[in-house]
């Protein structure tokens, strides 16, 4: 075993220690295939559960979207999204003549799956912001990857904003239905249906 | 019989009684197999896998208590500690904390539950008494009001300590018993766990088959569909009459151990009712995650009755048989 699976290991245990990480398959079965999941965003510790919640053969090709400024400005923080998550990198500050989709796009050529917040940023009550459009320039060209819609649910009162230690809290995921852009779908259209998908898997009672 | 089982060497009666333990459960399992292979209509599936996951948590739970056994005092407080931590975790998800409460809870879960587990090694039984309901409970409001948030205050402060009585005080009882050494009686402590956690799941199970066979008038329909004081009873009256059976392995004669094992069953009992009534108020049928794929049930679900049961149990022994000072 090297060094960095061991750190999975042991991350994923204390991910399951302090929120169980429990993920329900409501529309969709974990499976063996590429996919791009799609998720609520209330906090780092989203990307953990997720993981920590998808079977173990699964976490090897499923990446996270990691800001390249933040994520490599120390050797540890580099070395965890490198090595044991496997991330890929995208840059903020945009560029003229870069398109920021273009590392995600290398990875789905390459075969990965990737879990994307397309909300962007984490937002801190209740309802999900409206989506960027990433993921509609995603689905629209690699149309034969399933989307699949997610709901991190309870994970804002396990770490807010500005804590440090996280509380022991169940969390769970709720993973939904694939599905994908349809023919002559605008692109306002299909990321609010995106983005219903995601809030129609949140729990009832929470 | 019971007296040349009273005179056998220790280990022998700890062999005993894990054997007739795994035995009666070898059973139980034998006569649920057969009777899933001779009746398959639809609400019979459902009551047989609520069946079959009730007794996988048996299993799971009677093999972790032989290797708590084994282990010692030390694995057997340890085993405790992480079930209060567990069980803790499923209560506070269900309530309603807001931001305010962070640095409460993480006191609760990283500073009070392993200090009331470390008080209960040491055997320290009159801090152990009043470590929580004294200190905690005073600092807990001291700690969410430097938080500076004063929306519903009450309400989650009380949230809070309720958690920590029933799931880390309640439960931390249980372990306590190892300490407790009886005259003539040395070293028995084990066998006190032992007699608590059997009598108290005896009624626990006793009590949801005396609801679906001698079902009495619901009590509190609002609150449990199920909880009729026939079948409480019953359930009380079943724990007795298990607890008297075992009387040989523990410091009592036998109708003491009848009164306390009954009085134990149905204190339990009526703790299952309050967490019923707790589960009703937050909207959710069972604590826990929702069962779906995975299968993991609410532990506090089965842990209630002796969180319930422990503390009183514990006080009870030590104010009538004057041990443990």
């Amino acid at each position: 075993m090297t060094k960095a699976e061991l750190a999975g290991h042991v991350l994923s245990f204390v991910a399951r220690l302090i929120t169980g990480a429990q993920g329900h398959w409501v529309g969709s079965t974990p499976k063996a295939e590429q996919r791009i999941y799609f998720a609520n965003h209330q906090s780092h510790f989203d990307w953990v559960l997720i993981w920590a919640a998808l079977p173990i053969e699964l976490r090897v090709n499923t990446r996270p979207i990691a800001a390249r400024d933040y994520w490599t400005s120390s050797p540890l923080k580099h070395w965890i999204t490198r090595e044991v998550f496997n991330a890929v990198y995208v840059s903020r500050s945009r560029t003229e003549d870069e398109d920021p989709l273009q590392p995600l796009v290398e990875a789905l050529a390459h075969g990965d799956s990737l879990v994307i917040f397309p909300e962007g940023t984490r937002g801190f009550q209740g309802e999900p912001m409206p989506f960027k459009s990433g993921l509609y320039h995603l689905a629209e060209q690699f149309p034969q990857v399933p989307l699949i819609p997610a709901w991190v649910d309870n994970v804002q009162r396990v770490m807010p904003k500005g804590e440090v230690v996280p509380v022991p809290l169940l969390c769970t995921v709720n993973f939904g239905a694939a599905m994908s852009l349809q023919p002559d779908e605008a692109k306002a259209d299909f990321l609010a249906r995106a983005r219903a998908a995601v809030v129609a898997l949140r729990p009832r009672v929470s | 019989m019971f007296r040349t089982l009273r005179d056998l060497p220790v280990d022998a009666q700890v062999g005993l009684l894990f054997v007739s333990l795994f035995g009666v459960l070898s059973l139980i399992t034998v006569g649920h197999l057969l009777w899933s292979l001779r009746r398959q209509s639809e609400p019979d599936r459902d009551t047989l896998r609520d069946r079959k996951r009730n007794l996988r948590a048996v299993w799971l739970a009677a093999a972790l208590f032989w290797l708590a056994w084994i282990s010692g005092p030390i694995g057997a407080t340890l085993l405790f500690a992480v079930v209060s931590f567990l069980a803790l975790r499923e209560f506070i998800t269900l309530q309603h904390t807001r931001r305010g409460d962070h640095r409460t809870l993480l006191a609760v879960f990283f500073v009070v539950l392993p200090l009331q587990y470390i008080i209960v090694a040491r055997g320290h039984f009159d801090l152990l008494t009043v470590f929580i309901p004294v200190y905690v409970f005073f600092a807990i409001p001291v700690v969410s009001a430097l938080a500076g948030d004063p929306h519903r205050f009450l309400e989650r402060s009380a949230k809070i300590q309720f958690g920590i009585l029933v799931c880390v005080y309640g439960l931390s009882h249980a372990p306590a018993l190892l300490m407790l050494d009886f005259p003539q009686h040395e070293g028995r402590g084990p066998f006190l766990v032992f007699f608590l956690v059997v009598v108290v799941a005896v009624a626990h199970q006793v009590m949801r088959l005396a609801t679906r066979w001698f079902r009495g008038p619901a009590h509190a329909p609002d609150i449990s569909a199920t909880f009729s004081f026939r079948a409480w009873y019953i359930a009380a009256g079943s724990a007795g009459v298990v607890g008297a059976l075992m009387y040989w392995a523990t410091p009592f004669k036998a109708g003491q151990a009848f009164v306390l094992a009954s009085a134990a069953g149905a204190i339990g009992m009526l703790g299952e009712f309050v967490m019923e009534a707790l589960k009703r108020d937050a909207g959710v049928v069972q604590w826990g995650n929702r069962p779906a794929i995975t299968g993991a049930v609410g532990l506090l679900d089965r842990m209630a009755p002796l969180c319930f049961a422990a503390p009183v149990f514990f006080h009870g022994l030590r104010w009538y048989f004057n041990v443990g000072r």
